[in-house]
């Protein structure tokens, strides 16, 4: 009976610590503000909302690390203005809700100036609303859903291409240059992939191919040969995937296991070197669309690369640069706003009308201008093909808009 | 220790200070302090200390509510975190609404229901449809999105078809025993969830995977509720009236009803109580409740997808039933509120403190180990360590105890459980 | 239509009976415990999840040291089987002996309750491991028994299709089958497993009859963890890729499979699972064409559950079970 007691009163306890270092992490920050003052520099936060733990973490761990990158290179920079940046990333699991709660927790930091992220278009509709109403200018590296700017917030913000230019593009090339005439849709049933898909199936068909299936699947499944058997009984030119690289893989795999020998197409979430991974030898023959180019094609992306090697150990996935010129786009708007306000630190709302006006910002792997609803009218599509096992795939094609 | 203990017992007037002084230090270390969320969560916690005093129930309540609806809000007001500290508190309001409907569930009928979630997404849906334009897709008549005032309607509305589906999944699997049972309501659960994610052929009813955006906030007499502040007292006044409800239930003829079924089904059927009607009754009441707040929760997150409605949620809520301890109204109230301010906030803010340790150099911990991905790990733990020690949950449901010279006298007076037991809980 | 579902039939029976093999063999694991203890081992579809990642880190680490390309693929397959279920049998019954046993006269609820909270114990526990080593939770293991195998059936009647297979299915079909048969032997016709039938019958009489049941049940334990984890080697083998949810999904149809077939019940767990195998892997293929495009084929993990719903609503003893009658 005394044991139990003892014990409960343990656990009682050890939940009151537990709630109470949790808070004590508030005190910290707080005097870390202090500091930051006493220190010489107003505190200046950027904060990042990537997926950093599940099925996407490849993708959204590049995102905050290429985001990190540019945010201190420009430490120096800041500094001699008068301001310390800081960097906060958070992790939003590829779950709306805890992006809806990590964008009330920044909304409430009155330190955040700006939001580089998301990854998943599902996160980031919901999260920007909140942006919005603390008029907290994001910039998103890789949300490609028309959703995302189409409702017109003035705080929403994208370099890379739409969904909407994503999938006709994609469908144009599988039936002009691949010579597709029966094509197999197969989607992931998220916000993403859906949409990505219908987007796809509407450029194809405007394109003369004949969609012969449209399915879908459920994320974190690993048996897919229900599926790849109707795609055996319909016998398609292409079988196109609306969907990340963790299922891509595994049906890639998985076909070509069963005897389907016909080319892969998906769009810029199978864009990963963890496909190759998964998929391995099967990945011969795959096409992807991205809204990410080559970084290293160019002098800036190889050093670009170079760097993030040395500091983090990696190399680079697609969305790393991405994640770095959506930074860099931020702080060049900062820092705008800060010499239009006189050298003070500016508010968000100026921040977000600098970012908006930013105009043929050369970032290290594309050319950023906003127009009016926050779409990037340099942003392109490239194609790739996977010639090998290996990532990055070769570059096929390049379609602007 | 003990001394004081029993010194403070009897003394009404002691306690009376002690309360007193408590509530107002940590009102205005949060009016001074903004962001300690240590002080927020202290002044929340003073409600904990009311429930262990010995005043009478209405004096209880009365400084209960002073504290929630005046004090609370006016202190964490003055500074930025304001917004952060009622969307928590909001979202701890709406799952203790749902906890306290899957004690009716677990806790008195002793029914396990895995598939809680499933009413809530229900109630969700019920209003994200018809308060965006998804309703045009299939409805003949009306003109969509229906505009914010529909919303108090929707709480009703939303109330029965939860309730109704509840009836509907309670009637097959009524036959099944405890262990199935699980399994059951576990698969339903998982069901409901994937036909809300594919509902969008041939007629687009959910909209699937993406989901129900830009769902009308509710409007009072032209007042547009925006704010988490404002939703807050929403909140507030629907869980006080829910609150309310589960105890009349609980001390009423269905509630002992309830535990009789729980205890043993077949010698309370041999004392003539309808099994069947009761366990409907408590899946139809717990699915009410947990429907009324699906509409509460989508008007507050103005998007509604089938993520958000997965099986970790169902364990959530069971997790804050058995922490809290299964069948007791203050114990549940005590675990939701512990559970979601330990999701929300103190494991964010212990894994950017975290990662500010490692950004500066200090300690390096490894990404996988960061606390926020170890929250089924958490659970987990929680779960076994509680199952095994202390199943009775942190503050454990109390049989109301009857005063026998009152009974005698004819007098109907009640003294209930919680100020006859209070002996027993401090001295046992 | 019925030509197009006449068509993929063989390759779906295939497909089916893969599927099928390893749910029943995981059902095995639900119905012995089942039988044993009246308790529903949520934690069991975790214990095949980490059988999976156990006899995945296994061949990595034997490609790395470059035994695998030296030793033939069987041996290095009944290497990792072995070792694979030891690891898991003790596993299981250290779970049985910390969690499961206090709680032997507790009410069935709290023992569910530990039961769930161990699952997801395990999950996490597989998944920061997993991150801590590779950065991600996703584990692709070396492709092994990748032969292509193609199974003419349109030689038997014109109507059918080709089917195509992987050599790694007939690995899996016969080491499932081979698994099954020594079960079946070894309850059926060894002192050991009459304990084990003693026991499940009446545990309070057997113990009467000099059976210790603490053993008993602890044996138990290690059996069915044992063939859950070497399924799990199994899984990964014809996969290649896993993650730590793979066990919550499984282990449920698993135990629908085990329903199915008569809870405590082992033949009619293997039956149960091969039924349901071929059932989904034919609802996943042909429910658009049956339903004319209504209902497509992410719905066949609904089908599974339905089916479940079904039989326990109207027969709860299952194909093979009898009825039990409660007495009071």
């Amino acid at each position: 009976m005394k044991r139990k007691k003892v014990f409960s009163i343990f656990t009682s306890a050890t939940l009151a610590i537990g709630l109470l270092t949790g808070c004590s992490a508030d005190k910290t920050s707080q005097t870390s503000k202090n500091n930051g003052e006493a220190g010489g520099g107003t505190v200046i936060k950027i904060a990042t909302q990537s997926p950093l733990s599940g099925g996407a973490a490849t993708l959204g761990e590049s995102i905050k690390l290429g985001a990190q990158l540019a945010l201190e290179e420009q430490k120096e920079k800041f500094e001699k203005l008068g301001f310390k940046l800081e960097l906060v990333p958070y992790d939003d699991q590829a779950d709306p809700k805890k992006g809806v709660a990590n964008a009330q927790l920044i909304g409430a930091d009155q330190q955040v100036l700006g939001v580089v992220g998301h990854l998943n278009s599902g996160v980031a509709i919901p999260s920007s609303e909140i942006y919005e109403k603390y008029n907290i200018p994001m910039v998103s590296p890789a949300n490609t859903a028309t959703d995302v700017t189409d409702r017109g917030l003035k705080t929403v913000n994208r370099i890379c291409a739409r969904d909407d230019f994503q999938g006709p593009a994609g469908a144009k090339f599988a039936v002009e240059k691949l010579g597709a005439k029966k094509i197999f849709i197969i989607q992931d049933k998220t916000a993403y992939g859906t949409g990505l898909a219908e987007a796809f199936k509407k450029g194809a068909e405007e394109a003369g191919a004949e969609i012969v299936g449209f399915e879908g699947i459920t994320i974190g499944e690993k048996d897919f040969n229900g599926v790849l058997n109707q795609v055996l009984a319909k016998k398609p030119d292409l079988v196109y995937f609306g969907g990340m690289y963790t299922e891509g893989g595994m049906l890639i795999k998985q076909a070509r296991d069963k005897g389907i020998t016909v080319p892969f197409m998906g769009g810029d979430g199978m864009d990963s070197s963890t496909l190759v991974e998964i998929a391995g030898d099967a990945v011969k023959n795959t096409f992807i669309t991205s809204a990410a180019g080559v970084a290293t094609a160019t002098e800036a992306g190889k050093q670009f690369a170079e760097k993030y090697k040395q500091k983090f150990g990696k190399n680079i996935e697609s969305y790393s640069a991405y994640g770095y010129d959506a930074m860099a786009v931020l702080l060049k708007a900062i820092e705008e706003a800060i010499k239009a306000n006189g050298n003070k630190l500016p508010t968000r709302e100026q921040v977000a009308d600098a970012v908006r006006k930013v105009q043929d910002y050369e970032g290290v792997v594309t050319k950023v201008s906003f127009d009016e609803k926050g779409d990037n009218k340099y942003a392109k599509i490239y194609i790739y093909k996977f010639e090998e096992a290996t990532y990055p795939a070769r570059l096929e094609d390049e379609v602007s808009k | 220790m003990k001394k004081w203990l029993n010194v403070l017992e009897q003394n009404k007037r002691l306690q009376a200070i002690v309360i007193a002084v408590y509530i107002v230090v940590t009102f205005i270390s949060l009016y001074l302090a903004q962001k300690s969320v240590v002080a927020f969560l202290l002044l929340l916690s003073s409600l904990l200390l009311l429930h262990f005093t010995t005043f009478s129930h209405r004096v209880k309540w009365v400084i209960g509510i002073v504290v929630l609806s005046v004090l609370l809000p006016l202190a964490a007001s003055q500074g930025e975190a304001y917004q952060s500290y009622m969307e928590v508190a909001t979202l701890v309001g709406i799952y203790i609404a749902m906890a306290l409907g899957l004690n009716i569930v677990v806790g008195l009928a002793g029914l396990l229901d895995l598939g809680f979630v499933a009413f809530f997404a229900i109630g969700a849906y019920t209003y994200g449809i018809f308060a965006t334009t998804q309703a045009n897709n299939f409805m003949p008549f009306g003109q969509y999105p229906l505009s914010g005032e529909s919303f108090w309607v929707f709480l009703i509305i939303g109330c029965i078809v939860a309730a109704i589906f509840g009836i509907l999944l309670g009637i097959p699997v009524l036959r099944v025993k405890g262990d199935y049972l699980a399994i059951v309501t576990l698969g339903f659960g998982e069901i409901i969830r994937i036909i809300f994610n594919n509902l969008d052929k041939p007629i687009n009813i959910t909209n699937g995977a993406m989901g129900l955006a830009s769902v009308q906030p509710p409007k009072l007499f032209g007042l547009e509720f925006m704010y988490p502040s404002q939703f807050y007292y929403v909140v507030l006044v629907i869980l006080l009236l829910t609150i309310f409800v589960v105890r009349r239930l609980e001390y009423s003829k269905i509630g002992r009803a309830w535990k009789a079924v729980r205890e043993n089904e077949i010698a309370a059927q041999a004392m003539g109580i309808p099994l069947v009607r009761t366990k409907l009754m408590a899946f139809a009441v717990g699915a009410s409740f947990s429907g009324m707040m699906g509409v509460v929760f989508a008007a507050k997150q103005t998007f509604v997808d089938p993520t958000s409605f997965t099986l970790l949620e169902s364990i959530t809520i069971l997790v804050m039933v058995i922490l809290g301890g299964m069948g007791s109204v203050p114990g549940v109230i005590l675990g939701a509120a512990l559970v979601t301010i330990l999701n929300l906030q103190v494991l964010t803010e212990l894994t950017n403190w975290l990662n500010q340790l490692s950004l500066s150099g200090v300690v390096h911990i490894p990404d996988a180990l960061s606390p926020a991905k170890m929250q089924r790990f958490i659970f987990g733990v929680i779960l076994i360590l509680f199952a095994l020690y202390r199943p009775q949950g942190l503050l454990p449901a109390k049989n109301p105890r009857f005063d026998e010279k009152e009974l005698k006298s004819g007098a109907t007076n009640m003294v209930d459980g919680k100020e006859g037991a209070k002996d027993v809980y401090f001295n046992g | 239509m019925i030509e197009h579902v006449l068509q993929t039939l063989p390759q779906v029976v295939i497909d089916g009976l893969a599927l099928g093999a390893v749910y029943a063999i995981v059902a095995l694991g639900y119905t012995m415990v089942y039988g044993i203890l009246e308790l529903i081992n949520f934690a069991h579809g975790e214990i095949f999840m980490t059988g999976a990642f156990v006899g995945t880190a296994l061949f990595l680490s034997f490609s790395a040291f470059g035994w695998l390309s030296s030793m033939p693929m069987l041996l290095s397959l009944l290497l990792v089987l072995v070792a694979t279920s030891i690891v898991t049998g003790l596993l299981g019954m250290g779970i049985e002996r910390v969690a499961y046993r206090p709680l032997r006269s507790a009410p069935k609820l709290i023992t569910l309750i530990t039961a769930i909270g161990i699952s997801f114990l395990l999950q996490d526990f597989v998944r920061f491991i997993t991150e801590l080593k590779k950065g991600n939770y996703i584990l692709t293991g070396p492709s092994l028994f990748t032969g292509q195998v193609s199974i003419s059936a349109s030689s038997i009647w014109s109507g059918f299709h080709d089917a195509s297979v992987k050599s790694s299915f007939f690995i899996v079909l016969v080491t499932a089958v081979v698994m099954m048969v020594t079960l079946d032997f070894f309850v059926n016709k060894t002192k050991w497993g009459m304990a084990m039938r003693a026991v499940a019958q009446d545990r309070e009489t057997a113990a009467l009859m000099s059976v210790n049941v603490n053993k008993v049940i602890a044996l138990t334990f290690f059996i069915g963890s044992a063939l859950g984890g070497a399924t799990g080697v199994l899984f990964a083998i014809q996969y290649g890729t896993i993650d730590p949810y793979i066990g919550f999904i499984l282990g449920l149809k698993a135990f629908t499979a085990a329903v199915l077939g008569g809870i405590g019940n082992i033949r009619g767990a293997m039956f149960g699972g091969i039924v349901l195998g071929l059932l989904e892997m034919f609802a996943a293929a042909n429910l658009p064409i049956i339903s004319n495009g209504i209902l497509g084929a992410e719905y066949k993990d609904v089908f599974a559950f339905s089916i479940l719903i079904m039989v326990l609503i109207f027969k709860p003893e299952g194909l093979f079970g009898k009825v039990s009658i409660e007495k009071v």
